[in-house]
């Protein structure tokens, strides 16, 4: 990552300007925090391919309910994020108790949340906070401080002010570090994404952790959808959330989740997602084409997990070699004892 | 030279080395024609790596090999095999998908410019398949057959290749009694044809009845040979060891305390027509034998909770219990170490001290968060007790050997402190000093008061370590054994659905 940010911050220096930064630790924060949500699923073997329409449908929803039925907003956080955990609820069920593979239901989520968004709204866009020239906003003033809450800036000393979300990612981010590394059930999911059916024998509620990954994967998807309601101010039914699954997805890659499940680090997640999100800047900054864009983003990824399996490769030799230097070891002392006796 | 002559294979002064550990320090093997050889030792003690090097699989640094008197050298499988060298793995390599046939000659298959002769390569698998003595259609799938037959299987596709020496690497291990009886006829017929085989198996028992001469390594060099008339137990250790093994088996009398489980008419969802009662008390090692597919693994599971059952009683220290998963059993104060240790006893990926400590973290949880301390107290006493060969705690579980993997399970559970302890085939491919390290374990738990049940297919192992014994047949118990009343005999008679004489 440093790196990136060097190769970038010399090849154009308005990528060092406040108002840049600003903008990068920002979208970062947003995407940051579908990945750490989307981490979790990871890790225990699983994917989430729904969250994308998850924060659409989420940001449609608050909206909905802010603008059109002019709820109280923190109550329409509220409801919205209790459907966020909702869904996840749905996901984990469906995957655990109904044994559905992970890739099919989630895909059928991203479908169907993706049409209620359209459904509700009938294709309008529409968004939580008041545009110019919105009339009948009720609850005006807490919408207002909300919006502040979720994507204001918090001057740090004279020249950079900090996005409201990056603290949120901050604490999400700890949070969600804690609890895999320190927590039970943290250990829990390590150990049933890398053997489920080890993970069973020993005793632990593997079906219970799963449900448990699926919701926390949703409710984080929730939050990034409020943060992007209030960040966009005005969100389209069909398309926001597109492709953001993608993102949050290879982030978690990048950062160490493999697919196959049982690694990854939130740390990692974080990183990965800054780094993609200084590719897309410094892309346009350098002037690449940006319908390059995917395709150099696509081939980030591919190195860093390259580079990630070259690594636990070397570090599976070195402890190949440790236990054979034991067994050297024990023969010898054996030998010697013989020879004693 | 000369007395090269009339032998099928020989190998001199071969030498294997890797990074950090000699492997191989020059040893020597003779192999004559259709003759069944052992090879023998603890393990490290370079049989694998022979192994290897004999099919292919891996260079040697230096050594000669002859065929048939003339010196030959081979750089891979293919080359192996084309002297006539076939391996049979220890674990099978059998598509299971796939058809008989399909497998035999995998990458061989009979046909022209890409599509395959079906009549041909049926007709060609069924007459390698009647070798073996397999009287199958070549059109069964694979994965259908039981253990035993498949490992035939395998047999039949070396010798499709050919094949004029098969190395077995303990190829009884997950087959039952008659199924090794059959295999040993099929080994028996195959010698007398002038194919040869070396035979690696820590069942000292089969390697007696089986074999024409054994050849012992240890610590990678030769440890010496016994022609056919100086094959016996106590030879065998001697030369294995280097020492003299005194007592295999130490039991001591137990006076058995109050019964800690108790199944009453339970029924395995593996077998439903079938109620199951047996019964076992603190301080008891009691033993469950029989043949491969009599129910015995599907026991352990239900009473744990992995497959619950779908009727009868089950109580443990008198009061009433349903597990509906192994969590359940776990807060009951069960445990089981499972036949598949690799799938079902252990997260391979994660260290030795992740894995001691797997059950043990929501007893020593601290509000949810992980005690650390308690974690490394835990795995280190681990260590400590089962002597668990590792270079630290930190070592990921998969590098390590399968005795020391056991060992993990073992000292995982113990961690528990379990009440009732299962054991799946504990000693499966485990070489002797370990065997003999987990059989003191069983008997010091037993003092302790836990009681024990284990599950295997080692008669020896069975008759050694139990102090009652249930036999299972086709899913139901066909006689349970009182100490007076063990032998191999009694044993054979219910596990093959008999009666013991009166």
């Amino acid at each position: 990552m440093v790196a990136v940010f060097a190769i970038t911050a010399i090849a154009d220096p308005n990528f060092l300007s406040a108002y840049n930064m600003q903008n990068t630790v920002k979208w970062s924060s947003l995407y940051g925090v579908m990945s750490i949500g989307v981490a979790f699923v990871i890790i225990t073997g699983g994917i989430d391919l729904s969250i994308g329409s998850v924060v659409g449908l989420v940001a449609v929803v608050l909206s909905f309910f802010t603008k059109i039925q002019g709820l109280d907003p923190i109550l329409a956080i509220g409801l919205t994020l209790l459907m966020s955990v909702v869904i996840g609820l749905v996901h984990g069920l469906l995957i655990t108790k109904a044994k559905l593979q992970p890739f099919v239901v989630t895909l059928c989520g991203l479908l169907i949340y993706r049409s209620l968004s359209r459904w509700l709204t009938d294709n309008q866009s529409l968004g939580p906070v008041p545009l110019e020239g919105d009339l009948g906003f009720e609850n005006l003033e807490r919408i207002l401080t909300l919006d502040f809450i979720f994507s204001g800036q918090i001057a740090i000393g004279s020249f950079f002010k900090l996005p409201t979300p990056a603290i949120f990612l901050l604490v999400l981010a700890l949070a969600a570090a804690v609890f895999l590394r320190k927590t039970i059930w943290g250990r829990y999911l390590y150990a049933l994404g890398n053997n489920e059916e080890g993970a069973r024998y020993s005793g632990i509620d593997t079906d219970r952790m799963k449900i448990i990954a699926y919701v926390l994967c949703s409710f984080f998807a929730g939050i990034a959808g409020i943060l992007f309601a209030f960040e966009l101010g005005s969100v389209q039914p069909a398309q926001t959330g597109e492709f953001y699954e993608l993102f949050a997805i290879a982030a978690a890659v990048l950062g160490g989740c493999s697919l196959r499940g049982g690694e990854g680090s939130i740390l990692g997640v974080i990183i990965a997602a800054a780094v993609i999100r200084i590719i897309f800047n410094s892309i346009n900054m350098v002037g690449i084409s940006t319908h390059l864009e995917f395709g150099i983003l696509g081939l980030v990824i591919l190195l860093g997990v390259i580079g990630d399996e070259i690594l636990k490769k070397k570090m599976a030799e070195r402890q190949v070699a440790a236990s054979e230097r034991l067994a050297a070891e024990l023969s010898e002392k054996s030998k010697n004892n013989q020879a004693l006796e | 030279m000369s007395d090269a002559q009339g032998l099928l294979l020989e190998v001199r002064e071969l030498k294997k080395s890797f990074p950090g550990v000699l492997a191989l320090k020059g040893v020597s093997l003779t192999l004559g024609k259709g003759e069944v050889i052992s090879l023998i030792g603890e393990n490290g003690a370079g049989k694998s790596t022979l192994m290897k090097i004999l099919a292919g699989v891996q260079p040697s640094d230096s050594g000669d090999y002859f065929i048939d008197g003339k010196q030959v050298d081979f750089k891979n499988v293919r080359e192996a095999m084309d002297l006539g060298i076939a391996l049979i793995h220890q674990e099978l390599n059998l598509a299971s998908n796939l058809d008989l046939a399909s497998n035999i000659f995998l990458g061989r298959e009979p046909g022209k410019k890409g599509f395959i002769h079906e009549e041909k390569l049926h007709a060609e698998a069924t007459r390698h398949l009647k070798r073996v003595g397999l009287d199958l259609p070549s059109d069964t799938i694979a994965g259908s057959l039981p253990i035993g037959k498949q490992q035939l299987v395998e047999i039949a596709k070396a010798l499709s290749c050919d094949a004029r020496v098969l190395i077995m690497d303990e190829p009884t291990s997950s087959l039952s009694q008659k199924e090794t009886e059959t295999l040993f006829e099929v080994v028996k017929g195959l010698r007398d044809e002038g194919i040869s085989v070396i035979y690696i198996s820590h069942r000292l028992g089969e390697v007696k009845e089986l074999s024409d001469r054994v050849t012992v390594f240890r610590d990678g060099e030769n440890a010496g040979d016994l022609a056919k008339d100086e094959i016996n137990h106590d030879n065998m250790v001697r030369l294995m060891v280097g020492r003299e093994l005194s007592e295999f088996y130490d039991r001591d009398i137990h006076q058995a305390g109050d019964c800690v489980l108790k199944a009453v008419d339970l029924v395995s969802p593996a077998y439903p027509e079938i109620p199951v009662s047996i019964e076992v008390r603190a301080g008891e090692i009691v033993g469950i034998a029989g043949l491969v597919g009599a129910g015995r693994t599907e026991l352990l599971q239900t009473i744990f909770g992995v497959t619950p059952s779908l009727g009868g009683k089950l109580e443990i220290q008198g009061e009433s219990f349903s597990p509906s998963s192994p969590a359940d059993g776990v807060h009951a104060g069960l445990a089981l170490a499972p036949e598949d240790r690799k799938q079902h006893g252990l997260v391979l990926p994660m260290t030795v001290r992740e894995n001691s400590s797997l059950p043990s973290l929501e007893r020593d949880q601290k509000m949810g968060f992980l005690d650390h301390a308690k974690e490394k107290v835990i795995a280190d006493e681990a260590v400590e007790q089962m002597k668990i060969k590792t270079p630290s705690i930190e070592q990921a579980a998969r590098f390590l050997s399968g005795g020391n993997q056991q060992k993990i399970v073992l000292g995982k559970w113990l961690a528990m402190k379990p009440k009732l302890l299962m054991l799946d085939e504990p000693t499966r491919g485990i070489d002797i000093g370990a065997k003999r390290e987990i059989y003191k374990l069983m008997e010091k738990l037993a003092g302790k008061g836990i009681a024990i049940l284990f599950v295997s297919s080692e008669m020896e192992e069975v008759l050694g370590m139990a102090d009652r014994v249930y036999v299972m047949h086709e899913g139901k118990i066909s006689g349970e054994l009182q100490p007076n009343q063990m032998s191999e005999e009694s044993i054979m008679q219910l596990a093959t659905g008999g009666s013991l004489a009166a």
